[in-house]
């Protein structure tokens, strides 16, 4: 056969196959990757999403940096067991404002997709501390520093301000706003009304780690009590072809 | 360097590669490997008709099966629960107080209570229910908010001092350090006090005067013989069973800055007949009334 023949030129040249092994791996990846950008029922819209809070981000990034994703999924996956142990599997619209998003692979610990509002903040205080004390099998390493660093949240509006550009809404009032709404969200005796109205009423405001002042282990509470909360599943409707 | 091939009557032609005189025969594959390779290759087109697969212009290729993983959960679910229906709604409707009697459903409810204990609750009661500081054990007869099983259920329905439920139990013990309504002495003294009535004081010279203050800031709820209040989630102080610890540093830390042990509410995680479960299972663990 003629094209075979071809073939030994591939074979002899090898920057010729270098070139048509690129060729034939670009083609690939755009059938399988190009489409999710595009497709209606890949980009599904829920209601409820909204950016994070700047006490959360801040939870969001203590999460990150001590590498909460190591041991923990944030991935639902559509499955009874998980269903029926974790909660409704997780949407894809609900990592929307996850730059990176943590769906981790590995679960020494379990699941948080939907660890909000299942343990109370002190159970949290409790467990970061010494994760033993309450969970004698657990082979969590504690976290109890966490409470004693403070922070002041400085930076924060310039990690909001990094996510806008990257394409979540935070509106330059957000941003401007950060610093106050980063301590307004700990301090329930605090002038919390611009915040709520800023990222919605269903905001947790409390002072998370039961001490005075903003702590990590604020900010990371803030954060776990919010996950998997943002949509209201008594009203959303699955679309079964997605 | 090359040899003459040595090739015989009956072999088959030579692909006409040759390195350093080897030749390589131009065997053909066998039959049975070749024709399951056209099969799978067949196998492989009808599957992405039957199943989601081919990206169009706005939308996948849905698949002639209608197969999805939406779908195949919420019927995989739809089948337990339709499995189930019937003795949970006998759950829903059987009285509470009833459960215990009917052996049957009892045998359901405790395993069932028993699942989602180990989901839900075990994480605070512990995996044996046993508690740890902070979070009620559960296998003994000492409560806080009652323990006959409807006491359990609107407990677990509703929590304790939870924002998710206006039903939830409140109550809320004064931080008489923290805001200042007993001195540094007068604690220490009710401290004493408190510690003698389950046990030893840690020091007996201050219990006399730590009974005056108990009667007039603690009894109100605890009770004049410091035995508790259920109504309002008020500790027995008697007899010796501790949520936060009994010794001295861990009461002193209790009155000075109270404490505010905080239960989600489950109605809105859990079904009705989920909830029956796991009351009827915390019910009979040891300590129901």
């Amino acid at each position: 056969m003629a094209i075979l023949d071809k073939h030994k030129i591939l074979e002899t040249n090898a920057t010729l196959l270098l070139i048509c092994s690129f060729l034939v791996v670009t083609i690939g990846g755009l059938v399988q990757i190009a489409p999710l950008f595009y497709l209606e029922n890949t980009i599904e819209e829920v209601e409820g999403m909204r950016p994070y809070t700047p006490l959360e981000l801040a939870g969001r990034e203590v999460y990150i940096r001590e590498g909460c994703y190591v041991c923990h999924s944030q991935m639902i996956r559509p499955m009874r067991d998980e269903v029926e142990r974790y909660g409704h599997y997780s949407l894809a619209a609900e990592s929307m404002y996850d730059r990176p998003f943590q769906w981790g692979s590995k679960r020494t610990g379990p699941d948080l997709a939907r660890v909000g509002g299942r343990y109370s903040d002190e159970w949290h205080v409790d467990h970061l501390r010494d994760p033993q004390a309450v969970v004698p099998e657990s082979v969590m390493p504690k976290y109890g520093f966490l409470e004693e660093k403070k922070i002041d949240g400085k930076y924060i509006g310039e990690i909001m301000a990094t996510n806008a550009l990257l394409g979540t809404p935070y509106s330059d009032e957000m941003v401007e706003q950060a610093q106050r709404d980063f301590r307004a969200q700990a301090d329930p005796d605090s002038d919390y009304d611009g915040l709520l109205e800023r990222y919605g009423e269903k905001v947790n405001v409390r002072n998370f780690d039961g001490q005075p002042g903003v702590s990590e282990a604020d900010a990371l509470i803030a954060y776990l009590q919010m996950l998997g909360t943002l949509v209201d599943f008594s009203t959303f409707t699955p679309d079964a072809s997605r | 360097m090359s040899k003459k091939s040595q090739k015989f009557e009956g072999d088959p032609n030579t692909t006409g590669h040759e390195w350093d005189g080897i030749e390589e025969f131009d065997n053909p594959m066998p039959r049975w490997w070749l024709w399951t390779f056209y099969a799978t290759i067949i196998w492989g087109v009808l599957y992405t008709i039957a199943y989601p697969a081919w990206p169009l212009v706005n939308s996948a290729t849905a698949g002639i099966l209608g197969w999805s993983t939406r779908g195949d959960v919420a019927a995989e679910i739809t089948a337990v629960e339709e499995a189930n229906a019937p003795v949970n709604a006998k759950l829903e409707a059987t009285e509470l107080t009833a459960i215990a009697a009917d052996p049957e459903l009892n045998s359901y409810a405790v395993s069932a209570g028993d699942a989602v204990f180990k989901t839900w609750c075990a994480q605070c009661h512990g995996s044996g229910a046993a508690g740890a500081k902070g979070y009620p054990n559960l296998l003994d007869d000492d409560w806080l908010w009652g323990g006959s099983v409807e006491d359990i259920h609107a407990t677990v329905a509703h929590g304790i001092r939870n924002e998710d439920s206006d039903d939830a139990r409140y109550s809320e013990m004064p931080a008489f350090g923290r805001d200042e309504l007993l001195e540094r002495e007068e604690i220490s003294q009710v401290v004493n006090f408190v510690m003698s009535l389950s046990g030893e004081a840690q020091d007996a010279s201050q219990v006399e005067a730590g009974a005056v203050l108990f009667a007039d800031n603690c009894a109100s709820c605890h009770a004049d013989d410091g035995t508790g209040d259920r109504e309002q989630g008020a500790p027995n102080l008697a007899d010796a069973i501790w949520l936060y610890g009994g010794d001295y540093a861990s009461l002193t830390e209790t009155v000075r800055n109270s404490r505010y042990g905080v239960m989600p509410a489950w109605n809105t995680r859990l079904t009705e007949a989920q909830i029956r479960a796991v009351s009827a299972y915390v019910h009979q663990l040891g300590g129901g009334e």
